[in-house]
């Protein structure tokens, strides 16, 4: 690896100054915060703060509810994970095969990342809602089963897990597009003289050589959907019914701007901070093996 | 010699001068009031019109009316604009967040802020349930901005279509349930009723409304260490029957706060209960004819009582300076005053808090025009006003709304018994007493 020589010793730290700066004021100072709010029990307004200790965190590990936030945030990652990544690979597979109107394709499956999150919440509101939703309506021609998830969990998990997932797709697209089309040609082409079928020819090159982009991919949507994905579980759902899609970061939000508990909201937030943080390292560790790197 | 650019923007710069310094000084500046809301949509505009009315009618303060989303957000702004010293005048609280705000030491109470002044406020002029939510040994805290309570609203095409008396609506739950049956066997409708608000209409106010209490220490009025009663014979009874309707779609869930509102709208369920404040918006949106009607009573053995508000009220908070609180309070005072008070249930569908309103509103005909607004204040002042139909005041009354509603879900969807999950509910809601009982310990 080359070395960047900078004959200003001050330069290189002046370039990574606003990085710092912007990472300091808004990613440690308010972890330092809310770690520190998670030690004591505040009232609404701020006046009293009473230092508790872990009671905080005590209160929460014997609380049914909270596990189940637990259980809620993994399946709904876990769901949003393989969804938005499985989905894009395919799409990504499509979009570079030599068709007609490739570029508008290209530019169409962009665009859902254009959409913030509340919005393609609110879209997927007015498609699927059990009450005024034009889906439901259509459905109810070809069968009577309700899927009223205003009181079916499952329906109404899946409902965000793929409202989410679609949010990530254009993303994910872009990425493994590139990907794709840096693959050499001749490779494919030599394997395809060696009578490798389209599968085959998948399985032993392609997806080995995008390897990298779906380590990344999927370390990203994890993340994305462990702590982005309040605005589509508060538009769709809110957390119901009962608290069937209530997430970790809904449920801290909840917590703490409803329920104005700021300390438990707090301690919540250093559970889940620590949390996504062990689950990358333990990629970066693991899975990170089985990466072929070019 | 200066080049044709220079020449014209001297020229501009020298009329900017001429036009600064020829536009009138103001006057004197208005001492301004801010006021933060929730008020959306038709209610924003009322609430705006409202403010420029007291703007137009004096010349010494301005108030600012802010929206600042919905009542969770703004409640939660006020709180961090409080802790930064720079809360709002006014701000907007719904009635679930009275507990907060009384326990905050953050308000200067509106009884305590007029005396200030010496403003008078015939407080007993207001209508008992509203002012009695808002009150703390007898003093009003804050005042009531728009207050509702939930009442019946019929389909009267539909009841006409299955051979129903268009102008009786439903007054016992029996009436409610053989309707519906009707109305469904007709085809008139798919469904006989929906509910909007779940736990405000069919939890809160159905104790109220059948003297059942909500909590111990008189639904909590009488101290932090209340307990929720609400897995008790009645509610139990209550939600067992809305769990039975559910087969044959006598009763057809909508979900929280206003989703269910289609649900009647569009025709799909023949009765509907809901706020009161809906009157207007129906008025304008609904293509069919339709009337209202009190709310459902179960009949003996319980006695009916009143029914209790939703809705929410202004609060003042502390610490700005006399003649600041000086405007707050002739806002406060404009907003009290009989015509405004008309003017405001008029225009929203909220309910006017004094007597002489309502009276004046009687001698008007309006309700004879529109007997609908008059089945809120027939509700809350007809009957039997008891500690059960004062109101509620639990503290993190937001959170336990939510557990309520999230354990009327798994007994809806069938995951638990009305016992069981009722019994969950109130174990979840117990503890957030506790915690909130803790967090205010004086």
């Amino acid at each position: 690896m080359q070395r960047t020589v900078f004959r200003n010793r001050w330069l290189p730290y002046l370039l990574v100054f606003p990085q710092m700066a912007v990472t300091l004021v808004f990613f440690f100072w308010p972890a330092f915060k809310s770690l520190q709010l998670s030690l004591y029990r505040v009232s609404p307004f701020g006046d009293t703060m009473t230092f508790v200790g872990l009671d905080n965190f005590e209160k929460l590990l014997a609380d049914p509810e909270y596990y189940r936030s637990v259980v809620n945030s993994f399946v709904f990652a876990g769901g949003v994970t393989v969804l938005a990544v499985g989905s894009s690979l395919l799409m990504a597979g499509l979009a570079t095969q030599k068709i007609r109107g490739l570029t508008l394709y290209r530019t169409l499956l962009l665009w859902p990342y254009g959409i913030a999150p509340a919005v393609a919440g609110i879209i997927f509101l007015f498609i699927f809602h059990p009450t005024y939703g034009i889906l439901p309506y259509f459905l109810s021609f070809v069968t009577s089963y309700e899927f009223n998830w205003l009181l079916k969990g499952w329906v109404a998990m899946t409902l965000v897990i793929v409202a989410t997932a679609w949010t990530h797709l254009g993303y994910n697209i872009a990425f493994y597009v590139a990907g794709l089309l840096a693959i050499p040609g001749s490779v494919l082409e030599a394997a395809d003289v060696d009578g490798a079928g389209p599968l085959r020819r998948f399985a032993a090159i392609v997806f080995p050589l995008v390897s990298p982009i779906t380590f990344y991919l999927v370390t990203l949507n994890m993340v994305f959907a462990f702590f982005e994905s309040f605005g589509v579980i508060d538009a769709v759902t809110k957390g119901g019914p009962g608290e069937a899609t209530t997430i970790m970061v809904f449920k801290l939000y909840k917590d703490g701007f409803i329920g104005l508990n700021l300390g438990s909201s707090g301690a919540q937030s250093t559970i889940l901070m620590a949390l996504v943080i062990g689950l990358t390292m333990l990629q970066f560790r693991y899975a990170e093996r089985k990466v072929t790197y070019r | 010699m200066p080049s044709p650019m220079m020449l014209r923007s001297a020229v501009w710069a020298g009329a900017l001068l001429v036009v600064l310094a020829l536009a009138p000084a103001p006057a004197l500046a208005k001492t301004e009031i801010q006021f933060w809301h929730a008020m959306t949509g038709q209610l924003n505009d009322a609430t705006n019109e409202l403010v420029k009315q007291f703007n137009d009618s004096q010349s010494e303060y301005e108030v600012k009316p802010l929206r600042k989303g919905t009542y969770p957000e703004t409640l939660t702004a006020a709180i961090a604009a409080y802790r930064q010293h720079q809360a709002p005048h006014i701000v907007q609280v719904f009635e679930v967040g009275t507990q907060t705000m009384l326990l905050s030491g953050a308000v200067n109470p509106v009884y305590q802020l007029m005396k200030e002044q010496e403003i008078a406020v015939e407080w007993k002029d207001f209508i008992a349930p509203v002012v009695g939510y808002y009150s703390k040994d007898g003093n009003l805290y804050s005042m009531p901005f728009n207050s509702s309570t939930p009442i019946l609203y019929y389909n009267k095409d539909a009841f006409q279509k299955a051979g129903l008396d268009p102008s009786k609506p439903p007054q016992t739950w029996k009436q409610v349930e053989e309707y519906s049956k009707k109305v469904i066997a007709s085809g008139a409708s798919k469904c006989g009723f929906s509910t909007g608000w779940p736990s405000w209409t069919m939890v809160e106010n159905m104790h109220a409304w059948h003297d059942q209490p909500f909590a111990t220490k008189r639904n909590g009025f009488d101290g932090l260490d209340a307990q929720l009663l609400i897995n008790k014979e009645f509610g139990v009874m209550h939600l067992t029957k809305l769990t039975e309707w559910q087969k044959g779609n006598i009763y057809s869930y909508g979900g929280r706060q206003g989703t269910a509102d289609p649900k009647f709208v569009n025709g799909e369920c023949a009765m509907y209960i809901q706020s009161s404040a809906l009157i207007g918006g129906f008025t304008r949106g609904v293509k069919f004819a339709w009337g209202t009607g009190q709310l459902p009573f179960w009949g003996p053995p319980y006695t009916k009582a009143t029914s209790i508000i939703g809705g929410a009220t202004l609060w003042v908070m502390k610490g700005k300076p006399a003649n600041e609180n000086r405007g707050t309070a002739k806002f406060l005072k404009f907003l009290s005053e009989p015509t405004q008070q008309m003017w405001w249930h008029v225009t929203t569908g909220y309910l006017a808090i004094s007597n002489t309103a309502v009276k004046n509103l009687e001698a008007g005909y309006h309700f004879k025009k529109f007997p609908d607004q008059y089945t809120a204040f027939a509700e809350l002042t007809k009957g039997k006003a008891t500690a059960n139909s004062q109101g509620i005041r639990l503290g993190n009354f937001v959170q336990i709304r939510d557990v309520i509603e999230g354990e009327m879900e798994n007994i809806f969807a069938g995951k638990k018994t009305p016992k069981q999950g009722l019994d969950d509910a109130v174990a979840k809601s117990n503890e957030i007493l506790k915690e909130f009982a803790a967090a205010n310990k004086q």
